[in-house]
């Protein structure tokens, strides 16, 4: 408990005082916070995130029943392909649609909304579904000997019994999409912009340290409300609703079924497929017709980058080799406090990172640590830290369940057997969450390998990562730079679902087990 | 051998133990018997060191253990579902205790082949756990509780997720083990038949309270209360204090009472009669043929089969 607290103290509480710092060093920073363009960013990125959310959610539901309810050959596959948009980095699905939208549409305010419901298609599906699935079928059958038709069956039994997860993957999607970067970034164009586009442009382009400290406490307290209102949904998604077991519910389509499984997966299959397919066109077509030439050309020296494209590859890889294994020890052990119960606070305090976004977290690195005590700006070694920061959550996420669904009695059993609690916790609890860590580590090194906003501030530009290389690459005119991003974007892209579909057959055969 | 006085637990408040003293002698087995929530399975955690005392002291052969945690004290435990260690096989279940107390693998080896042995499992040493079936789930737990040889076993409901014919027969395959182990256990229960079948002696739990402590004879001859006499399934408790038992009531054709009811269960026959003054009293007949309910009928009771509640049988 000692060591993640001492962590997240130095690396997110330490630089998020000096942003207070700065953004109130001179009392309320009012000039910034009531400016016109301020509220105008504001209010766009509240209601591009409501937008985005509610056609997430409603893209999401068909898919959602489909995969929760219906057996079909490739089910499982389908599950886990659909998870692979939510992890791709933010500027790959953002060149992906740059490539995919004709030109002049590219960016803009259907690009921005577009690439939300890409990225977040999974969530709603995922969360949604899962909850589907463990709805007992026999409430529907019992509405239907009552009479109810499918249509008054969907509206009075199922998304009232859905509504929890409903709000749940809501809350979440509307976060995501509530600090959104990449994607503004790229496809927003100059008009479009949000607080966290908005904190890096004050920063990194106006060197506006202050406007960009008023911002970020924006930000911070949006965003902190958000946290609060997801907590109290999600205490609700523990209602009381007969849960069954998945064997039980899920069965063939019948009849009309087949339709709705069909258009819903071709929907998915159209929407989440067309864009990376857009994206891998483009990395082939060369001035000379389709080839590799634009991956050749990652081998060499440019002027858009300090080195050859494919040292940031390497430097990438390196990065969230070294951001995974900090993310799992520091998430493990917070894991492990917190599934003791006794550190509520813990938990938030680790949480915090993923809401106080990356953008953030980038900002408070380069302004708490380019001054004594701390003058380690530079350093190669905050990269990582700083994705492993973003990486945590997740592993908490993922090992903290998995270690409270340990049944007490097993503890007690090995306990009146002799071993002490320290034996206990090497025997017992590393061995039975050890797969949830391998499913925490692939997630891990996918969130580490795409991260955008927290990284972009503090790489150093002769050790790009492959985010910042196309980051670069897309800010250049040109059909070469184009498809040298767009060949980067697919290797970054096929590195980061290699991770996830790993971590998730990891986690089917957790589920076997 | 095992001794606990004035043992007391709460939780937010509540009194789970209010005041609980056992005794148990080298080789004797107590079984503990009430309804759920009696403190019994509190009772059985507090000798395994698994719930914090607010009162009270344990010794094991004169030793005092009560402040010493759960895995130094050396007792065995068996819990309801077995709580087998889901990512070890069969020997790595049974082996653990041997393995935590630092034995080498010849002896591990030895100890665990040993140990499924008494329970019947030979040669299953490889077994994955998730595919045991309930009754050998049950014996893989038993033999990891005996492995290590602890002082005492502590038992709790370890029957209880079983069923039927199996649950019968696991019975008595414990008793036969017990008889020959001659184990000190403690076996807590809410079944009536598995404390008679398992206890030297018996003792009723209610409200965190122990209210009867006796012999398995003792205490189906004298309940203490009404309360015990209901729990151990006995009816026909009258007004003044006795009981009938259902065996002592003889109906024969006559007058005197009329049948309100007949059910067959199994082998025998359970009547409820009301007598003419009002009273019901209920009996069994072992017969084929018995009166149907509407029928008139004359009512024997043999005096030996009358119960005083209570009463100190001197």
């Amino acid at each position: 408990m000692c060591l993640p607290a001492a962590f997240l103290a130095l690396f997110f509480a330490y630089p998020l005082a000096a942003i207070l710092a700065r953004g109130l060093g001179d009392g309320l920073p009012w000039d910034v916070l009531g400016s016109r363009s301020t509220l105008g960013v504001l209010w766009f990125t509240a209601w591009q995130a409501a937008v985005s959310t509610a056609a997430t959610v409603l893209l999401g539901l068909p898919l959602a029943w489909a995969i929760a309810r219906l057996d079909f050959p490739g089910r499982s596959l389908v599950r886990a392909l659909v998870l692979v948009p939510f992890v791709l980095p933010t500027v790959v699905v953002a060149a992906a649609f740059l490539a995919l939208l004709p030109d002049g549409a590219e960016r803009g305010l259907v690009a921005i909304l577009a690439a939300h419901v890409f990225f977040n298609l999974a969530v709603v599906v995922r969360i949604v579904g899962s909850f589907w699935g463990r709805l007992d079928s026999g409430l529907w059958d019992a509405a239907a000997t009552l009479g109810a038709s499918p249509v008054q069956r969907l509206r009075r039994v199922t998304l009232p019994l859905l509504a929890p997860a409903l709000a749940a993957a809501g809350t979440l999607v509307f976060l995501f999409c509530f600090t959104s970067f990449g994607v503004i970034l790229l496809l927003g164009g100059p008009t479009y912009a949000t607080l966290e586009t908005e904190i890096y442009r004050s920063a990194a382009r106006l060197f506006d340290l202050r406007a960009a400290a008023a911002l970020s406490l924006l930000q911070l307290a949006a965003v902190g409300s958000l946290l609060a209102l997801a907590a109290l949904v999600e205490r609700r998604l523990g209602g009381a609703v007969p849960l069954a077991g998945e064997r039980d519910v899920v069965r063939r389509p019948r009849g009309r079924e087949r339709l709705g499984l069909a258009a819903a997966l071709t929907g998915a299959a159209v929407g989440l497929g067309l864009p990376l397919a857009a994206l891998v066109e483009r990395s082939l077509a060369t001035p000379d017709g389709y080839g590799l030439g634009f991956y050749r050309a990652l081998g060499e020296e440019t002027a858009v980058l300090l080195v050859a494209p494919w040292h940031a590859v390497v430097n990438s890889v390196l990065y969230a080799l070294a951001a995974t294994a900090v993310a799992l020890v520091v998430g493990g052990l917070a894991a492990a406090a917190i599934a003791r119960r006794r550190a509520a606070w813990l938990d938030a305090l680790v949480m915090l990172p993923l809401g106080a976004s990356a953008v953030m977290l980038g900002f408070g690195f380069v302004i708490a640590f380019d001054e004594p005590p701390l003058d380690v700006r530079g350093s190669p070694w905050l990269v990582p830290v700083a994705q492993a920061l973003v990486a945590a959550p997740f592993v908490v996420r993922i090992v903290a369940p998995a270690l409270r669904s340990i049944d007490e009695r097993l503890h007690e059993a090995a306990a009146v057997l002799g071993a002490s609690p320290a034996r206990i916790r090497r025997e017992l609890d590393l061995p039975l969450v050890l797969r949830a860590l391998g499913v925490a580590a692939g997630f891990a090194f996918a969130i580490s390998l795409g991260e955008f906003g927290a990284t972009v501030f503090v790489a150093r530009s002769d050790w790009p990562t492959v985010p910042v290389a196309i980051f670069r690459f897309l800010g250049r005119p040109g059909a070469l730079n184009a498809g040298q991003a767009a060949a980067l974007a697919v290797v970054l892209m096929v590195l980061t679902a290699a991770a996830v579909l790993a971590a998730d057959r990891i986690a089917v055969r957790r589920g076997a087990l | 051998m095992l001794r606990a006085d004035e043992l007391r637990v709460s939780f937010d408040g509540a009194e789970a133990l209010a005041g609980v003293d056992i005794a148990v002698a080298e080789g004797d087995r107590l079984a503990v018997l009430g309804p759920s929530g009696s403190g019994k399975s509190t009772l059985l955690r507090a000798l395994a060191g698994l719930e914090p005392l607010r009162a009270g002291r344990i010794t094991v052969d004169g030793v005092d253990v009560t402040t010493l945690p759960a895995h130094r004290r050396g007792v065995g435990l068996m819990l309801q579902e077995g709580a087998l260690f889901p990512h070890l096989d069969v020997a790595g279940n049974v082996g653990f205790g041997l393995r935590v107390a630092g034995l080498v693998r010849s002896e591990r080896e030895e100890g665990v082949a040993e140990a499924l042995a008494l329970v019947g499992l030979e040669g299953m040493d490889r077994r994955s756990v998730a595919t045991l079936s309930g009754g050998e789930r049950q014996r893989v737990a038993l033999a990891r509780a005996l492995a290590p040889r602890p002082r005492v076993l502590l038992l709790d409901e370890p029957l209880g997720s079983l069923d039927g014919p199996l649950r019968e027969r696991l019975l008595d395959e414990l008793c036969e083990l017990f008889d020959r182990l001659r184990l000190t256990l403690v076996h807590v229960t809410h079944d009536v038949g598995e404390a008679f079948a398992i206890g030297d002696r018996i003792a009723v739990m209610r409200e965190g309270r122990i209210v009867q402590e006796s012999t398995p004879d003792e205490l189906w001859a004298r309940p203490v209360d009404a309360w015990v006499a209901r729990f151990l399934g006995l009816v026909n408790l009258r007004e003044n204090g006795t009981l009938v038992r259902p065996e002592a009531v003889r109906l024969t054709p006559g007058e005197g009472a009329t049948v309100v009811s007949a059910r067959r269960r199994g082998a025998t026959v359970r009547l409820r009669v009301r007598l003419d003054d009002g009273e019901e009293l209920e009996t069994v007949a072992a017969t084929l043929e018995h009166p149907a309910p509407g029928e008139r009928v004359a009512v024997e009771v043999d005096p030996a089969g009358i119960v005083r509640l209570g009463a100190d049988p001197g």
